[in-house]
């Protein structure tokens, strides 16, 4: 007891004199803010590969890792390759924010990639926000959220609705009955869902929120014939939405006259219910697998010869990729500059790329990420037909069902 | 009238479920006295079983559940042989090495099957609704019921007709008085660890196209099972029964009136007064033990 005590008083001791010597220059200059330095461009990867979100993530970690590959193959950024070091945060926010200062203050990197969870970016936030750094976040997500040092690279709510709910009222009806899992990413989404449908003179009839896990739809069928909606409008998550869809089929009901529309209904869950149960439902996001699009087959076609031919991607998967050639090219346009986080943010807004999806673009009034959402019906076969899908790219508005709150660059403006 | 049908039906479909999930247990803690927090994973491997087979071999439903029953009911006979019944002195310890057994079952699943949810196939002629008494019900919530019923009955007959389920009888009142009349305890615990497991892993393999398949689906059965089972008295089948038809029927009735969260909730709520005034549960049977 007692040595240990001695060793680690031994070490901060050790520890102090290092710190005294190692920073000089910390009353010159903010010296926590990470460099590029040495003809590499270091990044950390922030995605569970273990817990209970680790099956996605995992994918996200490989969309990440292929991307980086691929610019490296091609020359790198500005002759300099980018050296990715990979965390493992286990699904749990407190090892998220552990991990992410590790890789800020200890590897040094100029921008991390990472989180699947509103919780673990949460859990990240105030650490980037701390050392100013920089997070890219790939997850469709509920908005209310203007960080300086996050660029979201997936749907807010307006993103996936605007053109959905009015294509559900005009195709299906005004009835809509509102279903998801207990927790924030539901609740956001079907405000703004409820708004859409008061302008269209629509109707909410039922608004249900189960337990995360829940698998015993009975009475929400129950309830759901009781009231007849022409479309349930559903934001469950997880093994929920596979059960919901079996036991939907079952109880006799017909996605011709009452489909389900879901904002979170992925080619991985059709996987797993079975695509005789998904088929005719519907789901809106920005990133099918079958999308057809030169760089699409290009995206899925390498995604497959890399980690094996039964793979699929998905709308989260692509963003992870995309954003690390929106990373790229913000860091090529900074050319001989300081190689900074803040200066990367900067130069990253209004860059363009021409992603799986279509052109993306970075919204520079709030870092958020112009998209292509699309409508997609589920097929037999676990792919999604596409069948509508924007004219042009749409614009995110994170505080999209909050009027008089605006995302600008300095932070959240009341207006 | 068709409202109330439809409720009934609903509240029956959970009751017939939660029975399901909970016999297996109420075996096991009811004769033997040991709490079995690894029920939920037997649960899970029934289901894993039917996924196996039918990935592997394209086996039909019904097949399945006699392959999940022997196969889940050997491995309860394992983890009875070489865990349990060193423990049978120590109730209370019993619980944290079922617990770690469940901890170990489902890490395993993870590691050998994979984390992602499984697909498992219901049979076409199951998988839409029919009319009953003019009301549409759905055609695999009616087998599970009849499943459960004839697995009820099957449980009734093995006890109470039985050279065994009279010989467990006996050793549940008096082990040493049993094994002085010449009863095996030892081999009479082993096949009833057994079948508890073998009905859980059933259960699993009738719920699996209904609900998910994934690691921790037992979980959420483990905590459903015990409520039950200590509702209705840890020595009386038929108590488990009433008290799974009860607690179907209120939580389908609460879930329709407020919500699922709201439902759940209430429903501990009441077990929970329930079994402060009345702590052997609704059908408390007075058995002298040894």
């Amino acid at each position: 007891m007692n040595s240990t005590r001695r060793n680690f008083l031994k070490a901060s001791a050790a520890l102090g004199a290092a710190c005294s010597v190692g920073f000089p220059d910390i009353w010159i200059k903010n010296a926590s803010l990470a460099h590029a330095a040495g003809g590499e461009v270091k990044v950390g990867i922030l995605y569970s590969l273990t817990g209970t979100t680790a099956i996605i993530e995992k994918s996200l970690n490989q969309a990440c890792l292929m991307a980086i590959e691929e610019i490296n193959a091609a020359g790198g950024i500005n002759g300099m390759q980018i050296k990715p070091v990979v965390e493992d945060p286990a699904s749990d926010p407190a090892t998220f924010a552990e991990k992410a200062r590790k890789l800020v203050l200890g590897d040094k990197c100029v921008s991390l990639f990472g989180s699947y969870t509103s919780a673990s970016r949460k859990a990240v936030l105030p650490v980037v926000e701390k050392y100013h750094n920089l997070y890219w976040y790939p997850t469709l997500y509920e908005g209310r959220e203007c960080s300086q040092n996050v660029i979201y690279t997936g749907a807010v709510p307006n993103q996936q609705q605007q053109d959905f709910v009015p294509w559900l009222v005009k195709n299906f009806g005004k009835k809509f009955y509102l279903i998801g899992s207990n927790y924030i990413y539901p609740k956001e989404e079907n405000n703004v869902c409820k708004i859409l449908l008061k302008r269209l003179g629509g109707e909410v009839v039922g608004e249900e929120y189960v337990p995360l896990g829940h698998s015993e739809f009975s009475s929400v069928i129950q309830k759901i014939k009781d009231t007849q909606p022409n479309v349930i409008f559903s934001t469950v998550v997880g093994d929920s939405v596979v059960a919901l869809h079996r036991q939907y089929k079952a109880a006799g009901l017909d996605p011709a006259k009452m489909p389900m529309a879901s904002l979170t209904t992925s080619e991985e869950e059709i996987a797993a219910m079975g695509g005789e149960f998904a088929e005719g439902h519907f789901t809106s996001a920005p990133y099918f697998m079958s999308y057809d699009s030169p760089e699409n087959q290009k995206f899925v076609a390498a995604f497959k010869k890399k980690y094996g031919p039964d793979k699929v991607t998905n709308f989260v998967s692509e963003p992870a990729y995309f954003q690390v050639y929106l990373f790229k090219q913000a860091v090529e346009k900074l050319g001989g500059k300081d190689i900074t986080p803040p200066e990367i943010r900067k130069a990253s807004w209004d860059q363009e790329f021409k992603a799986p999806q279509g052109v993306v673009k970075i919204d520079p009034k709030n870092s958020h990420t112009y998209l292509w959402p699309k409508i997609g019906e589920a097929q037999r076969n676990g792919q999604f037909k596409i069948i509508e899908q924007s004219k042009e790219s749409i614009e995110p508005k994170p505080y999209w069902a909050y009027p008089g709150q605006v995302c600008t660059p300095e932070g959240l403006k009341q207006a | 009238m068709s409202d109330i049908l439809n409720q009934v039906f609903t509240g029956l479909s959970l009751a017939s479920i939660l029975l399901l999930v909970s016999l297996g247990l109420a075996i096991i803690y009811g004769t033997m006295g040991v709490i079995n927090l690894a029920h939920g994973e037997f649960v899970m491997l029934g289901a894993y079983t039917v996924w196996f087979l039918q990935k592997n071999f394209g086996l039909d439903l019904l097949p399945c559940l006699v392959v999940s029953f022997f196969a889940v009911a050997a491995a309860g006979w394992l983890i009875e042989r070489l865990i349990v019944r060193h423990l049978y002195k120590r109730p209370l310890d019993t619980i944290l090495a079922t617990w770690g057994v469940s901890v170990i079952l489902q890490q395993g699943i993870r590691l050998t099957a994979g984390a992602e949810l499984r697909y498992v196939k219901m049979p076409g002629w199951l998988s839409n609704a029919v009319p009953v008494l003019g009301v549409e019900v759905s055609a695999y919530r009616i087998f599970i019921f009849v499943l459960t019923l004839l697995l009820l009955a099957a449980t009734y007959l093995l006890f109470a007709r039985t050279r065994y389920g009279f010989s467990l009888r006996a050793v549940t009142q008096n082990q040493e008085v049993s094994r002085c009349f010449g009863i095996n305890a030892a081999r009479v615990y082993s096949l009833t660890f057994a079948y508890g497991a073998g009905l859980a892993g059933v259960a699993g393999a009738l719920i699996a196209p209904l609900k998910s398949v994934s690691p921790d689906m037992g979980t959420g059965a483990v905590i459903d099972a015990f409520m039950v089972v200590v509702m209705g008295g840890v020595a009386s089948l038929m108590g488990t029964v009433a008290s799974a038809a009860i607690i179907g029927q209120v939580s389908g009735l609460l879930a329709f009136v407020y919500n699922d969260t709201v439902a759940k909730a209430l429903v501990f709520f009441g077990v929970v007064i329930l079994i402060r005034f009345m702590p052997e549960g609704i059908f408390s049977v007075r058995v002298r033990r040894g």
